[in-house]
C-alpha cells in the first residue's frame, strides 16, 4: 500500500464498502467529482407525464446514435456504379450505386442489419415527433417565459436540426424515393432568385444527380449535424439545470421552490428506466413493422416514380405547402424567372418557423412582464396564447394534410381538384375556426373553475327547502383544490397614455393593440374579498 | 429576505410584493391582487400501499428482480436468435424471422429492465416529496460588479477602446480571414462548366432515335412510328444514352414521354405543326414544377399527372398546365421519322427542361 492522504478504512467496514470508498476516493482526488455529486446528486425534479416528452426526444436520439454507429460500419456513401451480387434475387445483376448496394447488404447480408435499419428509422421518426410534442407542451404551458426564452430558441434549433438530420438520412440509400426527394430539393433550390442555379450546381457537384451528393449528405448526416445536435442538447440541458425545472401550479408549489423527487435515487431509477422503455418500444416496433423497404423501390433512376409518393412525416408540411399553390404562380420579370410557386411556400414556411422561434419575445413584449416564471400556466389560463397555439397547429396540420392530397383523393374516391381546393380554403379558414374554438373553450373552462372555486362542486343532491324551493347542494372544495383553480396570472389590457411629448408612438400603439387582443377577454381569478 | 421578497411567490403565483426594499422586476400589465388567495402549502403526504403493507412491498420487490431476470433472459435470447436464425439464404422469410426474433429478445431485455427500474423507483424507493429552493437566475450584484471590473480592467490593460486603429484593423482582419475558406467552396462544382449552359442542352439532337427506357442504366430498342398505336404511351430515352459519361445526369434531362393520339384531337400552333408525326407527340417527362418525372398518363382524358405534387398537363393542347402548382407546359421534343421508319428527334428541346431557374430565359 502506498502512502496517501486517504484515511485508513475503519475496522468495521466490509470488503465491498471498503472498495467503494477507496474507488470514490481515487476518483475524487483526481476529478473533484465530490462537488458535482453534492451539487446535483439530490437535485429535485418535479413529476408530470408531460415532462417525459423531452426525455423521449433525448433517449430516441441516443438510440439513433447507437443504431447509426452500427450502420456506418457497413454503409458506403459512394455513388460509383456496381452490379448487385447479394442474396436478394429480384435485385441480382441490377446496376446501382454502391450506397444502394451497401444498404441492401445491410438489409440482407448482415445479421441484425435490417433490424438496426428499422430501429434507426423508427427512432428518427420518434425523435422528430417527440421534439414536436415537447415544443407544444412548452408552448401551451408557457414554459418559454423568462428566464427560459433562450432555451426555447435552442430547442427550436434542435427541431430544425432534427428535420435536417432526417432528410439527409432519408437521402442516403440512393433509392428511387430518396432520389426523388433530392430532385424536389434541387427544384426548390433552383427557384431561389439570383443564386439558385449556382447553389444547386455547387450542392450537387455539377448537374443533378451527379456523383457527389450522397457522400456530401453522409458527411452532414453523421458528422456536422450530429455534432451540432449534441452541442445544442448539451446547452439545452445545461439551461435546465441552471433554471431548475418548471412545475405545474399546485398547493405548496411556489416561484421559489421545486417540489418533487431527488435525482439519486428516484430519478436515476425512473429516468434511467425510462430510457430503456423508450429503447424497448422502438425495438418492439422495429421487430415487427418494416419501414423504407428500398428493395421494392429499386435504385435511383430519374425516370420512374410511383403514385402515392410520400416524404417522411416531418417533411410533409413542406411538401404539402408546395402542392397547395394554385397554377401559374411564376413570373418573368426583367428577363429572369421568379418561381413564386416555390418562393411563396418557402416564405410561408420560413415565416411560420420564425414566428414559432420568436414567440416568447413577442409575448414578453406584450405583457411587459419582467418577472421570472417557474410555475406553469394551465393552458386554459392563457386563453389567447392557447388559441394562437391551436391556430398554429391547425395551420401546420393543413399543410401536412396537403402532402397526402393524392392519397386522400384515391382512398375516399374524391376528385383530386376538390381535395386541393378544400385544403387551400382550409389553410386560411381552419386556423381562424380553431382559434375561436380554443379561445371560447378556455374562457368557458376558466368560468367553470371560477364557479367551482367560489361555490364548490355540484353534488347532484337536490334539497327541498321548507318554503318549497328546490336547491342543489354544492360541496365546497378543499383549500388545496381551490389553490389549483385560482392561482394563475391575470393581465389586463395596457392603458394607452401619451408620453412626455404628448405623443403616442407607433410601437406603443401596436403594443396596446396586441395587449387588447391578448387580454380583453379575461376571467379574473377569485380573491378573498370577492369571495 | 430581500431576495425572497423580490419574487414573493410564496404568497401565490401572482405578483412581486411592493415596498419590500429590493428592486422588483416589472410586472408589466399583470394585475396584482392584494387579497389573493393564499397558498395552503403542501398537502399531507399520502402513503403508498407498499408503505402500509409489508406484503405488498415484498411483492413489488419480487416483481422488480423478476423483471431484471427476464431482461437477462431476453438478452441471452437475442444472442441465441442471432445464432439460430440464419439469413444467408437471402430468403425474405428468413430475414423476417431473424429480425423478429432478435428484435423480440432485445425488446424483452430493454423493456424488462426499464419497467423494473421504474417500478423500483415508484413503488419501493422513498417517495416523500423533496423541496429544493429556487434562486433567482441572475448573478448577485457583487458578482456582477466583479464581472464588470474584469472587463474594465481588460479594456484598460489592452487599450481595446483607446487604441481604435488597432481594434478596427483587427475587426477588418477577422472579417477578411474567412474569405479564402469560402472561396475554396467554389471547388464543390467543376471549374470549367457553367450550369446555365448545361441546363439548356440535353442529348437530343437531329437524327437521334427515340429508344425505349428499360429502367436504370438500360437503353432498349429504337421505336418505329408503326409500333406506337393510338392510345399507347412509351417511356423514351435517346438511343445513344449509354454513351454518355454521366449517364444519370443526361437521363435526368433527356427522358421523354411518347404518346399517339388521333391527329384531329391535337391542337397545335402553326409553327409547331411539324413537331409531331401523324398524331405522335413527344414531351419532356421532367415536371416544370420541381422536376419529378411526370409518369402517369390518363389515356381517355389525355392528361399527364405528376405524382409528386399533382400538376396536370393536357397532351392534346401542347401539354399546357390544367391543374396544380406548375406554371409552364412540358417542353415538346420535335420528332419525325427516318428512312427506316424509326422515330428520330428533329433537334434538341427548344427550351430548357425541368424546373424553372433564374437564368432560364437568358
Amino acid at each position: 500500500m502506498s502512502t496517501t492522504v486517504t484515511p485508513p478504512p475503519t475496522q468495521n467496514q466490509s470488503g465491498s464498502s471498503r472498495f467503494t470508498s477507496a474507488a470514490a476516493n481515487y476518483i475524487d482526488e483526481r476529478t473533484k467529482i465530490g462537488v458535482a455529486v453534492k451539487e446535483f446528486g439530490r437535485k429535485v425534479f418535479p413529476d408530470h407525464w408531460s415532462f417525459l416528452l423531452g426525455e423521449v426526444a433525448l433517449y430516441s436520439f441516443v438510440v439513433i446514435l447507437l443504431s447509426g454507429t452500427f450502420l456506418t460500419l457497413f454503409f458506403q456513401a459512394s455513388m460509383a456504379e456496381v452490379f448487385y451480387t447479394g442474396p436478394y434475387v429480384p435485385m441480382k445483376g441490377v446496376e446501382m450505386s454502391v450506397a444502394m448496394a451497401s444498404t441492401l447488404d445491410i438489409s440482407f447480408s448482415v445479421r441484425g442489419g435490417l433490424l438496426m435499419r428499422h430501429v434507426h428509422h423508427w427512432a428518427a421518426l420518434l425523435f422528430v415527433a417527440s421534439i414536436g410534442l415537447h415544443m407544444l407542451r412548452i408552448f401551451f404551458t408557457g414554459a418559454f417565459r423568462k428566464p427560459r426564452e433562450l432555451n426555447w430558441v435552442i430547442g427550436f434549433v434542435l427541431f430544425v436540426l432534427a428535420m435536417a438530420e432526417g432528410f439527409t438520412g432519408y437521402s442516403l440509400p440512393d433509392d428511387v424515393l430518396s432520389g426523388n426527394g433530392l430532385r424536389i430539393i434541387d427544384g426548390i433550390i433552383k427557384a431561389v432568385p439570383v443564386v439558385g442555379t449556382w447553389m444547386s450546381f455547387l450542392f450537387f457537384g455539377g448537374e443533378f444527380p451527379g456523383t457527389d451528393i450522397v457522400g456530401r449528405l453522409y458527411m452532414l448526416h453523421i458528422m456536422l449535424l450530429p455534432a451540432m445536435v449534441i452541442l445544442f442538447v448539451a446547452l439545452h440541458l445545461a439551461f435546465v439545470v441552471i433554471h431548475k425545472h418548471t412545475q405545474y401550479p399546485g398547493p405548496g408549489k411556489t416561484q421559489q421552490n421545486v417540489v418533487g423527487f431527488p435525482v439519486l435515487p428516484v430519478y436515476a431509477a425512473k429516468a434511467g428506466g425510462f430510457f430503456f422503455i423508450v429503447f424497448g418500444v422502438i425495438m418492439l416496433i422495429a421487430s415487427f413493422v418494416g419501414i423504407n423497404p428500398i428493395w421494392n423501390y429499386g435504385p435511383y433512376d430519374p425516370s420512374p416514380v410511383s403514385a402515392g409518393t410520400q416524404p417522411d412525416w416531418y417533411i410533409g408540411f413542406a411538401d404539402g405547402m408546395l402542392r397547395l399553390i394554385p397554377p401559374g404562380w411564376e413570373t418573368e420579370w426583367f428577363g429572369y424567372t421568379w418561381s413564386w410557386n416555390m418562393l411563396v411556400p418557402i416564405i410561408v414556411m420560413v415565416g411560420f418557423l420564425i414566428v414559432v422561434a420568436i414567440y416568447p419575445f413577442i409575448e414578453a413584449w406584450v405583457t411587459g412582464d419582467k418577472r421570472e416564471h417557474h410555475i406553469l400556466d394551465r393552458p386554459r389560463n392563457a386563453p389567447t396564447r392557447t388559441a394562437i397555439g391551436a391556430a398554429g397547429v391547425t395551420f401546420y396540420a393543413v399543410m401536412w394534410a396537403g402532402a397526402s392530397s393524392d392519397i386522400m383523393a384515391t382512398h375516399f374516391q374524391l376528385a383530386m381538384e376538390g381535395v386541393i381546393h378544400t385544403l387551400q380554403a382550409l389553410l386560411f379558414l381552419a386556423p381562424i375556426i380553431a382559434y375561436q374554438i380554443a379561445k371560447r373553450t378556455c374562457l368557458a373552462l376558466q368560468k367553470k373553475d371560477r364557479s367551482i372555486a367560489l361555490h364548490g362542486y355540484e353534488s347532484g343532491r337536490i334539497v327541498r327547502m321548507p318554503g318549497g324551493e328546490f336547491i342543489e347542494v354544492h360541496k365546497p372544495v378543499t383549500d388545496y383544490e381551490r389553490w389549483e383553480l385560482v392561482s394563475y396570472h391575470d393581465y389586463e389590457p395596457m392603458m394607452l397614455r401619451p408620453n412626455d411629448d404628448g405623443r403616442i408612438p407607433f410601437g406603443k400603439r401596436l403594443r396596446a393593440g396586441m395587449s387588447r387582443w391578448f387580454f380583453e377577454n379575461r376571467i379574473v381569478p377569485p380573491t378573498h374579498r370577492r369571495n | 429576505m430581500a431576495e425572497a421578497a423580490k419574487y414573493n411567490g410564496s404568497e401565490g403565483a401572482v405578483v412581486p410584493a411592493e415596498g419590500h426594499g429590493a428592486v422588483a422586476p416589472a410586472a408589466g400589465t399583470a394585475v396584482i391582487a392584494t387579497d389573493a388567495v393564499q397558498n395552503p402549502g403542501l398537502p399531507p403526504h399520502r402513503k403508498r400501499v407498499t408503505d402500509l403493507d409489508p406484503k405488498v412491498e415484498k411483492r413489488a420487490e419480487r416483481t422488480v428482480y423478476t423483471l431484471f431476470y427476464v431482461s437477462i433472459a431476453g438478452s441471452l435470447g437475442a444472442v441465441l436468435a442471432y445464432m439460430f436464425f440464419p439469413i444467408e439464404s437471402g430468403d425474405l422469410w428468413d430475414i423476417r424471422l431473424h429480425t423478429m426474433f432478435v428484435g423480440v429478445g432485445m425488446t424483452l431485455s430493454l423493456l424488462a429492465v426499464g419497467i423494473g427500474a421504474v417500478h423500483w423507483g415508484k413503488a419501493i424507493m422513498a417517495d416523500h416529496e423533496s423541496i429544493d429552493e429556487r434562486h433567482p437566475v441572475p448573478s448577485d450584484s457583487a458578482t456582477r460588479a466583479e464581472a464588470v471590473e474584469v472587463f474594465t480592467l481588460a479594456n484598460e490593460e489592452s487599450g481595446f477602446s483607446r487604441r481604435s486603429l488597432v481594434r478596427n484593423s483587427l475587426i477588418g482582419a477577422l472579417i477578411a480571414f474567412p474569405l479564402p475558406g469560402i472561396t475554396l467552396l467554389r471547388g464543390l462544382a467543376p471549374q470549367d462548366q457553367d450550369p446555365v449552359t448545361l441546363l439548356k442542352h440535353t442529348m437530343w439532337e437531329e437524327g437521334i432515335r427515340l429508344a425505349r427506357d428499360t429502367g436504370g442504366y438500360g437503353v432498349g430498342g429504337a421505336i418505329r412510328a408503326a409500333d406506337v398505336t393510338i392510345g399507347s404511351v412509351f417511356h423514351v430515352v435517346p438511343e445513344n444514352l449509354s454513351q454518355a459519361t454521366n449517364l444519370l445526369d443526361e437521363k435526368a434531362k433527356a427522358v421523354v414521354l411518347l404518346m399517339r393520339l388521333e391527329p384531329e384531337k391535337l391542337k397545335e400552333r402553326d409553327e409547331r405543326k411539324g413537331w409531331s408525326y401523324d398524331g405522335i407527340v413527344a414531351y419532356s417527362k421532367v415536371c416544370t414544377h420541381v422536376g419529378c418525372p411526370v409518369a402517369l398518363y390518363e389515356q381517355h382524358t389525355h392528361h399527364l399527372l405528376c405524382p409528386c405534387h399533382q400538376s396536370q398537363f393536357d397532351v392534346t393542347d401542347e401539354a399546357k398546365v390544367i391543374f396544380g402548382p406548375a406554371k409552364r407546359p412540358l417542353p415538346q421534343l420535335p420528332i419525325t421519322v427516318d428512312d427506316e421508319g424509326y422515330l428520330v428527334a428533329q433537334s434538341d428541346f427548344q427550351e430548357p427542361v425541368g424546373p424553372s431557374f433564374w437564368e432560364r430565359l437568358k
